[in-house]
């Protein structure tokens, strides 16, 4: 079963002196989504998620949680919880009572709390190092206790500022994994923030592009990336080819590209990277476009090619997307 | 070669160690020696008797003035630590320009560009009879005539004591707070916390070494200081580094060295105990 909350920005905006960190945000985030806000660093969705969890006043607008307008509330009143890049894990504190700080706060007896904690600490599968000092875990079990000590709040949005950033490749993907399991047996809004595009990608029902304080796309991961809208997000979502063409900016997919030896476009190999599964070539045009062409294993070894050699670039007409602006 | 790595470990450690063995421990293992030889009205000599001890623990004097040693020490301490420890939460959490931070900081250290005799005779002329405390409280109407408690007392000790000593206890819950990480005071708010909880239950517990630290800076300082106690007192009052720079005065050396010796033992005896209850190595 889901239960939703919907959380809206209105107009939201973040000035820092005369700078402007977030501008005149709209947006609503369907209830029990995953939700990556994806961009470069300095874009502005931190500080978006650290103005919907409170800890950064709101300039101008506001923010909407469940009806009613939380944009002047503590964090803890909310209904939000935060969970830390680094995780900020109390250092003297056991692991169970860094999961049971919010109910000792409240005034909650010992054993309720304690009891309590337990249970989170199930939910997240580190009950064996409850007694354990945070020092004394490994990078994902710290994830794991930070996890616990938001969740144990009951929150309706659970605000993650880049919580893989931290840990090793390899985690990073099994983490990202049990975030997403989780996220969809508590059926609440997970609301993300990350610069890596393969995360945002695995991960999100909804992404949200951000570039220079304003959303520059937000939609559902496979429209984002099948439909970017503009230059910049094509090009920072990745995968994408940014080509002038005489009607305008277009992009082409570059697993869309084929080398061959009549085709559209003039170019030289400038890279040639073998990935496994495919090799990417990299090619610069005659016009000075950097086009990357993704070729599958087979197709490039039946035809190997080598930096500098001339080749021409090719590709379905129907596989062009055009860019507004 | 591994008896070469070995020897060369040895010779790497022996300059300090050469330091430590003729500088600290010769001179503490001297005074030992001296506190069991025995002292006429004029001549001192060379033996092994525990009259010296004997003598410091049968008088009543001794313990009235450890007494008051400790009265100082404690009174001082509670002073410092509260003073110091809002000093450098202020600076810390409340000033947030680093220059800023920095600028306070050292303007916190100016008084210590003066020596320590110099700070203390300053505060004569300002807590005497006629000094200008005791004008101003009778020209404001709030007394008739001058509190004579304000110079040689216990009042002027611990004041001259904690006016000395506070930023001691600064410096290292400053560095202590400083190395907390921000987010754990968000991670508090976000879970609830108000801004008192935040420091009972976040800041306080991980301020605990550097507190500890400045314990035991001020805790010496006023175990084993003579000075102060006989300029602020106008040598009314007494404490233990008293006792033993009288005995000096009178040439009696054995009967200082003893009494030395049990000052040195209680004080590693107060720190051995603070230190079961903090951990501070982690802050060395």
């Amino acid at each position: 079963m889901r239960t939703g909350y919907d959380l809206e920005l209105v107009h939201l905006t973040k000035r820092y002196g005369d700078t402007l960190a977030v501008k005149d945000l709209n947006h609503v985030f369907a209830p029990g989504s995953y939700v990556c806000f994806l961009g470069p660093s300095g874009c502005g969705k931190s500080s978006t998620l650290r103005m919907i969890a409170g800890h950064e006043e709101v300039s101008e607008g506001s923010i909407l949680l469940d009806g009613a307008d939380v944009s002047h509330l503590a964090p803890a009143q909310r209904g939000t919880a935060m969970m830390f890049q680094n995780y900020a894990l109390f250092p003297h504190l056991s692991v169970r009572d860094n999961v049971a700080f919010s109910l000792r706060m409240k005034g909650v007896d010992k054993p309720t709390r304690h009891a309590r904690a337990n249970e989170l600490l199930e939910l997240v599968d580190m009950t064996h190092l409850a007694d354990r000092l945070p020092a004394q875990l490994s990078g994902g079990q710290q994830q794991r206790v930070a996890l616990a000590r938001a969740l144990v709040t009951e929150p309706k949005v659970l605000l993650l500022d880049e919580p893989l950033s931290a840990l090793d490749p390899f985690l990073r993907i099994r983490m990202r994994t049990e975030l997403k399991k989780l996220q969809r047996e508590l059926g609440i809004t997970f609301i993300h923030v990350t610069h890596g595009q393969d995360e945002a990608l695995a991960l999100a029902d909804e992404i949200v592009v951000m570039n220079n304080a304003v959303i520059e796309q937000a939609g559902p991961a496979r429209e984002v990336w099948a439909r970017p809208r503009t230059e910049f997000v094509a090009r920072f979502i990745g995968g994408h080819n940014v080509l002038a063409l005489p009607q305008g900016k277009v992009t082409v997919r570059a697993d869309a590209v084929r080398l061959s030896n009549e085709g559209l476009v003039g170019a030289t190999i400038t890279a040639v990277e073998y990935q496994g599964a495919s090799v990417a070539v990299t090619t610069r045009t005659e016009a000075g476009d950097e086009v990357l062409a993704l070729l599958p294993e087979d197709a490039f070894f039946a035809s190997p090619k080598s930096p500098g050699e001339a080749v021409k670039l090719s590709w379905d007409e129907g596989r062009l997307h055009r860019l507004e602006g | 070669m591994l008896k070469n790595r070995h020897l060369l470990g040895w010779l790497q450690a022996s300059p300090l160690a050469l330091v430590l063995l003729a500088f600290l421990l010769a001179p503490i293992v001297m005074i030992v020696i001296v506190s069991f030889w025995g002292a006429t009205e004029f001549s001192i000599y060379p033996a092994f008797q525990f009259d010296n001890y004997e003598f410091l623990f049968g008088s009543p004097v001794t313990y009235r003035v450890f007494g008051a040693t400790f009265k100082y020490a404690f009174i001082t301490w509670a002073l410092t630590l509260s003073i110091g420890f809002t000093v450098a939460y202020f600076l810390a959490f409340h000033v947030r320009s680093q220059t800023m931070q920095i600028a306070l900081f050292l303007l916190c250290t100016i008084p210590f560009w003066t020596s320590n005799i110099i700070r203390m005779i300053s505060w004569i002329p300002f807590l005497g009879r006629n000094g200008i405390a005791n004008q101003t409280l009778i020209s404001w109407g709030l007394i008739d005539e001058p509190l004579e408690w304000l110079l040689y007392s216990d009042f002027s000790v611990i004041l001259a004591f904690v006016h000395l000593y506070t930023l001691f206890m600064v410096v290292p819950i400053f560095n202590t707070m400083m190395r907390i990480d921000r987010a754990l005071l968000e991670a508090a708010r976000d879970n609830g916390a108000s801004g008192l909880q935040t420091l009972r239950h976040v800041i306080l517990p991980l301020t605990k070494p550097g507190i500890m630290i400045g314990t035991i800076f001020v805790v010496t300082l006023v175990m084993g200081d003579f000075i102060t106690v006989r300029f602020m007192s106008g040598s009314q009052r007494a404490n233990v580094g008293r006792l033993i720079s009288n005995d000096i005065a009178l040439l009696q050396y054995p009967s200082a060295a003893a009494t030395a010796v049990v000052l040195l033992a209680t004080v590693l005896i107060m720190i051995a105990v603070m230190l079961r209850f903090v951990n501070i190595r982690k802050e060395l």
